[in-house]
Parts: C-alpha cells; sequence; structure tokens
C-alpha cells in the first residue's frame, strides 16, 4: 500500500505528512485570487451562452455569499447580506448582458460591469470605501465562478470537509472555521509552514507541500493520511474503512499514553521533560489537559499581533500574569517580542526588506535606541507579574547570533529582575558558538524551524523546498547536538522549541543528542508521550 | 407621483437602512426610482445604484412610481426612510 493505491483508491498524491491521524472527507477548495481576464479574452461561446455564464456565476456568488450570512449572523451577517444583495443587483445584471451581447467574455463582462459600480462608489468618497472593498471580494469570487474555477476565501460548508488550498497564511486560518475543518491538505509550504503550525497547534492532520492537489475535484472524496504523508484520491469504502481502524488503534494507543504522565527519563537516567508552546492564556487549559510539565514557548507576540500601539506595561502584566498562575509549580519559558519583516506587529515599524528571514527581527529590532524601551517595559512587566503566581519564570530572546549578543541581551533581562535567563538557538552561527553563548546565560533553546531554513538555506515557505525543509537532516541534527553538548558541559538546559520537538518520529532522536526537554503544540503531546515510551 | 422624503437614519441611505429599503422595493409589485434633489434617478431596486446615491441622514430624496397602487407603494417605502433603519 506504501507506493501504489492499489484497488483501494483511484489515486494516491503526496505530500510532507503533519501529524499521525488519517481521516476520509470531501474536498473544499479554496481559490486564490487571479488576476482578472483582459479585455480581449476571447468569448467561448455565443453571446447567449456567456450572458448565461456569467449570470449563472453571479448567482453562484450570490448563494455562496447567503449560505455564510446565515451562519455567520449578527453585524458581520448583515454585510454579507448586503453583498448577496449587491450580486443579486439587477442593474448590475443589465451592466453585464449589454456586454457580453457585444461579444465580451463572460469573466471580462463581469469584471468589466463590477468595475463601473466601483468607480461610483469609490467617487462617493471615503464613506463607502468598506463597499467599495466588498464590491472588489465579490467581483474576484464572480470571475474565479465564470471561469468554474474555486472562489477565493476560505470555504463555509454546513459539513466537515477536508481543506485543500494552496497555502494557508494567518488571515485565512482567523477566518476558518475550524470546526467543520477534517484535514487540511496545501499544494505549496514545507513542515513549518502556516499551516503545518496550525495544523500542529489545532489537532488537525494535514498534509503539505502536495503537488497536483489544487487539480481536485470540489466535493470529491479524499482519504488523508498523514503518518504516510499520503492522500488517496476517491477511496473505496472499504480502504476508508480500514484506515478508520488504523485511526481508532492509534488514538487508544496515544490515550493511554497520556494516561500515564510521569517524566520521560532516557535509559541513562536523565529526566526529559515535555513542554509545551502556547500563545496566551487561551491555551493553558489545553496544555495542562494534554500533560504538559510546563511551559517551553510562550510566543508574546501572540498576544500584540494586529496592536497598533505598544502594548501598555499594565496590558502586558495582567496579560503575562494570567498565563503564569496557570502554571503555578511549573517552568514557564517565556520569549520576547519577535518580529521581523515577515511578522510585522503594527508599532513596530521595520521597513520593507529584500530578504526578510535575514533582516532586522527578533532581538536585533530592540537593540537600536529607538526599540528598547518597548523590550525594557516588557521584562520589566513579566518579572513583576511573575511575582507570587508560583511559576517559575525563565526568558530569553529570539535570534541571538553571537555572544555579545547574549551578554547584551542577559545584562538587560537581569537589570529587569530576571533570574533564569536565556537564548533561542536559531542561527547556525550561535549554535556553533554555543559554548561562549551559553558561558553569558543560564539556559538555552533550539528554533528548529528557523535553524533548518537558515542551515540548509531553504525559504520556510517555498513549497518546492520541503525536502530541505528537514529538521532531521544530519547538518541540521549536528548543531543541535554541539549545542546539546555545549550545555551538557556547563550544567546548563538545552531544549529544543521547534516543530520538530513535536513530530514523534524526531523526539527521541533529539533526546539522544542530548536535549534536556521538547516544547510543543499541546496537541502533539499525547504522541511525542506515546512514541517516547514505545 | 412623487413623494419627497428627509431620510431619518443616521447614517444615511447606507448599509443596514439600504439594504432594508432595496429589499422593500424590489418585493414591491411595480418599478419605483430614487433621486437626490435635482439629480437624475435610479432604480430603488438596485443596491449599488442606490449607494452610489451618497445619501447622508437628513437629506432630501425623490421617490417615484407610476401605476396602479403606486401611491401604497410610496408611502411604505417613505415610511422606510423616515424611520431610523439602524435599529
Amino acid at each position: 500500500m506504501k507506493d501504489s493505491p492499489g484497488n483501494g483508491a483511484s489515486r494516491r498524491l503526496n505530500g510532507v505528512g503533519i501529524g499521525g491521524a488519517s481521516v476520509a472527507g470531501p474536498v473544499a477548495l479554496m481559490g486564490v485570487p487571479e488576476p482578472p481576464p483582459g479585455p480581449l479574452t476571447p468569448p467561448a461561446g455565443p453571446p447567449a451562452e456567456e450572458a448565461e455564464r456569467a449570470l449563472a456565476a453571479l448567482r453562484l456568488v450570490a448563494a455562496e455569499l447567503g449560505r455564510r450570512a446565515e451562519l455567520a449572523g449578527g453585524e458581520a451577517g448583515e454585510v454579507l447580506e448586503a453583498q448577496v444583495l449587491m450580486a443579486q443587483d439587477p442593474m448590475l445584471a443589465e451592466a453585464v448582458t449589454a456586454r457580453t451581447a457585444v461579444g465580451v467574455a463572460a469573466g471580462r463582462a463581469v469584471f468589466e460591469a463590477f468595475g463601473v459600480f466601483r468607480a461610483q462608489l469609490a467617487g462617493a468618497g471615503e464613506y463607502l470605501a468598506a463597499r467599495v472593498a466588498d464590491l472588489d471580494d465579490l467581483a474576484a469570487r464572480a470571475v474565479a465562478a465564470a471561469a468554474g474555477r474555486p472562489m477565493p476565501g476560505v470555504p463555509v460548508r454546513d459539513e466537515p470537509f477536508v481543506l485543500v488550498a494552496h497555502d494557508l497564511a494567518p488571515a485565512d486560518t482567523a477566518l476558518l472555521d475550524l470546526q467543520k475543518v477534517l484535514a487540511l491538505v496545501t499544494e505549496q509550504g514545507g513542515p513549518t509552514s502556516h499551516t503545518a503550525i496550525l495544523a500542529r497547534a489545532r489537532g488537525i492532520p494535514a498534509v503539505v507541500g502536495v503537488t497536483g492537489a489544487l487539480e481536485l475535484t470540489e466535493d470529491e472524496l479524499l482519504l488523508v493520511d498523514a503518518s504516510e504523508g499520503a492522500v488517496y484520491v476517491a477511496p473505496t469504502d472499504e480502504f476508508v474503512a480500514r484506515a478508520r481502524e488504523r485511526e481508532a488503534a492509534r488514538r487508544e494507543a496515544a490515550a493511554l499514553a497520556t494516561a500515564g504522565t510521569e517524566p520521560i527519563r532516557t535509559p541513562d537516567g536523565r529526566e526529559v521533560k515535555l513542554l509545551a508552546n502556547i500563545g496566551g492564556a487561551v491555551d493553558v487549559a489545553d496544555a495542562l489537559a494534554a500533560g504538559a510539565e510546563g511551559v517551553g514557548l510562550f510566543r508574546t507576540e501572540v498576544l500584540y499581533l494586529g496592536a497598533h500601539e505598544p502594548p501598555s506595561y499594565e496590558d502586558q502584566l495582567t496579560a503575562y500574569r494570567a498565563v503564569f498562575e496557570g502554571f503555578a509549580g511549573m517552568t514557564v519559558i517565556a520569549r520576547t517580542l519577535d518580529a521581523g519583516a515577515d511578522k510585522p506587529l503594527p508599532f513596530l515599524p521595520l521597513g520593507e526588506e529584500p530578504n526578510p528571514s535575514l533582516g532586522v527581527r527578533g532581538i536585533r529590532a530592540f537593540r537600536d535606541a529607538g526599540h528598547v524601551r518597548l523590550l525594557e517595559t516588557q521584562l520589566a512587566a513579566m518579572a513583576a507579574a511573575a511575582e507570587g503566581t508560583g511559576a517559575d519564570l525563565w526568558v530569553m530572546a529570539p535570534m541571538i547570533a553571537d555572544a555579545q549578543e547574549a551578554h547584551w541581551f542577559a545584562a538587560k533581562a537581569r537589570e529587569a529582575g530576571i533570574d533564569k535567563v536565556g537564548v533561542m538557538i536559531e542561527v547556525p552561527a550561535a549554535a556553533l558558538c554555543a559554548r561562549e553563548i551559553l558561558a553569558e546565560v543560564d539556559f538555552a533553546s533550539i528554533g528548529t524551524n528557523d535553524l533548518t531554513q537558515y542551515t540548509m538555506a531553504a525559504d520556510r515557505l517555498v513549497g518546492a523546498l520541503g525536502g530541505l525543509q528537514d529538521a532531521g537532516h544530519p547538518a541540521v541534527l549536528k548543531l543541535i547536538a554541539m549545542t546539546a553538548y555545549a550545555g551538557a558541559e556547563l550544567g546548563k538546559p538545552v531544549g529544543v522549541c521547534g516543530e520538530a520537538a513535536g513530530d514523534p518520529r524526531l523526539a527521541a532522536e533529539l533526546i539522544r543528542l542530548g536535549v534536556t526537554s521538547l516544547s510543543m503544540a499541546p496537541a502533539a503531546l499525547a504522541e511525542v508521550r506515546a512514541a517516547l515510551r514505545a | 407621483m412623487q413623494r419627497t422624503v428627509t431620510v431619518a437614519s443616521r447614517v444615511g441611505l447606507h448599509a443596514r437602512p439600504a439594504a432594508v429599503f432595496v429589499k422593500a422595493a424590489s418585493a414591491a409589485s411595480l418599478p419605483v426610482t430614487i433621486a437626490k434633489e435635482g439629480r437624475e434617478p435610479v432604480s430603488a431596486r438596485s443596491i449599488l445604484a442606490v449607494l452610489g446615491l451618497d445619501v447622508r441622514g437628513g437629506e432630501d430624496v425623490v421617490l417615484e412610481a407610476e401605476g396602479d397602487g403606486a401611491d401604497e407603494i410610496l408611502e411604505r417605502l417613505a415610511d422606510l426612510l423616515t424611520e431610523d433603519l439602524e435599529g
């Protein structure tokens, strides 16, 4: 069954599996916005057919948005209902048919007709700016529908589905009703793409970097097997039933493994902590329920995405305390704000960069005089928030490249009253000089996503490079081993908090290399624990 | 037959008030037009045309319909505009 679907399914597509689960469900395609058809696009048929194609596209858009309006309700529902009225607008239909009648192709006619009204609304001034955006969204949908392609934007369905997309952006995932998403299949993206991170965080099986995913047909049945990194198209009932049995057995094994949450020990008697990666107080309950023995990565920037003002000292105090209180008696490793041109924070303008992943990101953004206050405020808020909560606060900085940066950060953190100061090891230079860096601080945590990207010179976001984005590559493992060795020599903990830590296939290897803790999405804890016990 | 009405809604004939008005006009048995004073009338059944008028709260609009029952239709639509449709 490994390489040929045999009689079980019509064909098999391959990609990189995220998680170990398998699930079957119908395809829901998420289209990407495309450039509108040009003015000279030849019509596919006579005017009457083009008119019908264009009007059918508008009806399809109205039906889709009507369904969303019902699901959304409230103010969002009203905006969508207004969009339905626009798609059904009789004057829009007139403008469309006036064009198809003179030989304009359906898609182009739709695009031009929307253009007429867009100009009117845009001319009416900023009061109608939001309606102009609604109209652009409608036009993109109708143009895609007229071409018989999936409409851009996250699909909305009543029934659960397998989301098939190019790749997911953070904005898409915010709009997605995850209750309805059985699995994620993307054409692009590697094991550390947003899609993969979302899948791990929510425990949704995913296969990313699947060539040919976008050629799948709407509503077609898929069996997504993340453990194999396989997508089976049109599987037979029997094939699906067998997969269900295997899945039930796997879940049972995982449940057994979480039942006993006593610490993992290596054969030589070292204790390895399994920790959770969290973004804020909302994740505390999940992490504890999954048996997390503490927090290995508290991504503080998640609290401030979309904020236009720097968060105040008081706001930070409240937000941090809510997390620390949840982990009384345990360690919480908080990372200072991690921003960059690729993950911008509106209150920290870093400008455009030709190569954001090699630019001013992580700790680099705070070292100049203009922004150092933000770091000082954050460190002070963290120290104050931990007081009296019973949590053991450790604080680390992202994107440290050398010992001098580590020294600078450690001084800042200790000045603010932080006892345990550490750094992330994400830059190969830092791994190579781990000993010198660890001499400046109390601990280190290896961010395997960036460490892999920088070591392999393979952008995390480029699906075609999926094969190189492998934290299990010997080159990356060597750097991890060097860092862990330096930690052992100096008696300082070295954990892993990248996606590799949550990969059941890599966890044991990381521990063998000397890593002292693994931190992962709460949803990954059970499987990793099971794999380490096995 | 014409009626001149002052739009009560604070936000004007935008967003929800516009949608309510257009739905009512679409349900009417006769075509109805709406215009700002001294400007070209547009179909009251077209949300895009109605939004394009950019009618603000407190402004006057002229509703027009011809035929049997035009009186009642205009009455009903005028009532909608003089109510505050935001709530």
